[in-house]
């Protein structure tokens, strides 16, 4: 089969592309440094101000880039896996939005100013109320319809409440800040943003990375899985909780990036024979690539606009992901 | 020792009784139709016993009460071939096959030399080796109910329930799938089939049950189930009966006068 020729080449490729990305990732910004340099300064132990710049603005930038992309890459190709739905993607389960909400109502209650991680903390805490309830309604026995239409509507619930909160606020520079704060972005991130979120993201790639082989299973439906030894509820839990932490964590630091979940699967679902364990890995450093991408475009295009990484992924994302709608059309005639 | 042993089993969907107190058992070397008319419980009781429904009453996999077991020990007992063919993604034939592996794998481990020999084999019984590099989303309805069918023979396990696992298929491959199911009960295994099709049950099953609104009216051979007054009460057809080449035939003509 030539998929099985292709996929370590496929892997190798997206490898070296992410690593790029990366080091791309760490020479852009507005300080202008040279490539050499910067690598240098990031490298040695000195206390000068390129030093400065490379380590607590560019470094945690580029890691939660590739962080958060590996995320929302790997969950998106999970959910999709075990929903067995191409349209399936991390914000389905309502926990970016919830998680959202948490954050905006951390802003709007004045709690997010009182110390640096309170607005990320109440993130999380809004991801995990969200993963809760769909647990609690999805049940033991579980089903992947149920985990749909739980998650549709707490992210109905929590849109709402957003919502009620940008009514309510009582000023207007609270409600701009929810707005940009909602749109998605990397800059200003600092490392401790990034020790936040890593070791919920571990957690959660733990968990959403055991799946592959349960989820090529469930190619051939829940049932006939569950008949060759898959234990549909353990799957469930792991999918569920392990987007909750990876996911949940992705949008207290970042805010919610849309389209990178749904699109890079996508993307990559043809390139690996469609198999769904295959699709894991080379998801996960797909949708890093996309994030980091997206990411030092924003500070090429309008370096002092402050183009927000949300808005960019949403405006690339959605009319590929149009065309991808008709190409699959053009299959179907 | 008995493949499986099913007493006083009762399920219930949405607080409607489905199947009331069945039992039953099926010995190595049998294959068994499972007949009745629309809605007699015939694949309740087929995914019951695997554990996908709760059910009450006690189902016994191999000698061991399948509640005691995990789904991995389960899947080592028995296979299952779903009715509906669902093959979510694009993947080649042969990776669906190689499916029926998965329970005897541990970990990540990858296919050994005698997981591939089985498939292959499974592959050639279902005369499917054609289209092993094909995509099995592309395959036309019966090659795509063949080739899961093979994945369902990979498994390698000493029962194997299928769920009319005819429908769909062309007069040659039905055949030739009875004959192949004939042939797993000769090596001692036992396939329990449901099945619509009363001439292929008569012909080809070594014993039929028949199921009428979530009872067993009839447990046997076929000659004993498949007689006038039962298809004419139970399935409210007249068929003609009659042999060639020392086996039976059954083929309903008409529905049978109100009584």
């Amino acid at each position: 089969m030539s998929a099985d020729r292709h996929y370590p080449l496929l892997i190798a490729l997206l490898a070296i592309l992410t690593l790029a990305l990366f080091l791309l990732s760490l020479t852009t910004g507005p300080a202008g440094i040279a490539f050499a340099d910067s690598i240098k300064a990031l490298l040695s132990d000195k206390a000068d101000g390129v030093a400065l710049i490379m380590r607590e603005i560019r470094l945690p930038r580029a890691m939660l880039g590739l962080m958060i992309g590996a995320t929302l890459g790997l969950s998106g190709a999970v959910l999709q896996g075990y929903l067995r739905n191409p349209l399936a993607e991390p914000g389905l389960l309502g926990i970016s939005a919830s998680a959202s909400l948490g954050a905006v109502l951390a802003i709007y209650t004045g709690l997010s100013a009182s110390f640096l991680l309170a607005l990320p903390l109440a993130a999380l805490a809004g991801a995990v109320a969200a993963v809760l309830v769909v647990q609690a309604i999805a049940g033991a026995r579980g089903g992947a319809l149920l985990v749909i239409l739980a998650g549709i509507a707490i992210s109905s619930f929590a849109g709402a409440m957003t919502s009620l909160a940008l009514n309510l606020s009582p000023n207007p520079f609270a409600a701009v800040e929810i707005m940009f704060w909602m749109l998605g972005s990397l800059t200003d991130r600092s490392m401790v943003h990034v020790w936040l979120a890593a070791p919920f993201m571990l957690i959660g790639w733990a968990m959403l990375g055991s799946l592959g082989r349960a989820l090529d299973a469930l190619t051939l439906g829940s049932e006939t899985a569950a008949s060759m030894g898959i234990e549909l509820r353990k799957v469930q839990f792991l999918a569920v909780f392990g987007t909750a932490a990876s996911v949940g964590a992705a949008t207290a630091v970042a805010g919610a990036i849309g389209f990178v979940g749904l699109v890079v699967p996508h993307i990559l679902r043809p390139l690996v024979g469609a198999r769904p364990s295959r699709l894991l890995p080379a998801s996960a450093l797909g949708g890093a690539c996309m994030v980091m991408a997206a990411d030092i475009l924003v500070r090429i295009i309008a370096p002092e606009r402050d183009l927000k990484l949300g808005v960019l992924t949403a405006i690339v994302g959605a009319p590929f992901f149009l065309w991808l709608v008709f190409r699959t059309r053009r299959s179907l005639l | 020792m008995t493949l499986l042993s099913v007493e006083n089993l009762s399920v219930e969907l949405g607080h409607r009784p489905v199947l009331h107190g069945l039992d039953f058992a099926v010995g190595p070397g049998e294959f068994i139709g499972l007949i009745g008319p629309n809605g007699a419980g015939k694949s309740t009781l087929l995914r019951s016993v695997l554990n996908l429904l709760p059910a009450q009453g006690q189902v016994r996999l191999c000698g061991t009460d399948s509640a005691a077991m995990n789904a991995r020990q389960r899947a080592a007992c028995v296979a299952y071939l779903a009715q509906e063919r669902e093959i979510a993604w694009a993947v080649p034939a042969e990776m669906v096959v190689a499916l029926g592996r998965f329970p005897h794998r541990p970990g990540f481990a990858a296919l050994t030399e005698r997981d591939r020999a089985i498939v292959d084999a499974a592959m050639r019984r279902m005369d499917v080796e054609a289209f092993r590099h094909r995509i099995a989303t592309e395959l036309s309805g019966g090659e795509k109910a063949r080739v899961l069918a093979a994945r369902a023979l990979a498994q390698d396990t000493p029962l194997l329930l299928a769920d009319e696992p005819t429908a769909g298929l062309d007069p040659a491959h039905q055949i030739a799938l009875m004959r192949l199911f004939g042939s797993l009960a000769a090596d001692s295994r036992s396939v329990v089939a449901s099945l619509h099709d009363l001439g292929l049950a008569a012909r080809w099953c070594s014993r039929l049950i028949l199921l009428d609104k979530g009872r067993i009216v009839a447990d046997g051979p076929p000659s004993g189930v498949l007689t006038p007054a039962n298809l004419r009460t139970i399935y409210c057809v007249e068929a003609f009966f009659g042999e060639a080449n020392g086996a039976p035939i059954v083929h309903p003509l008409d529905l049978a006068a109100p009584e």
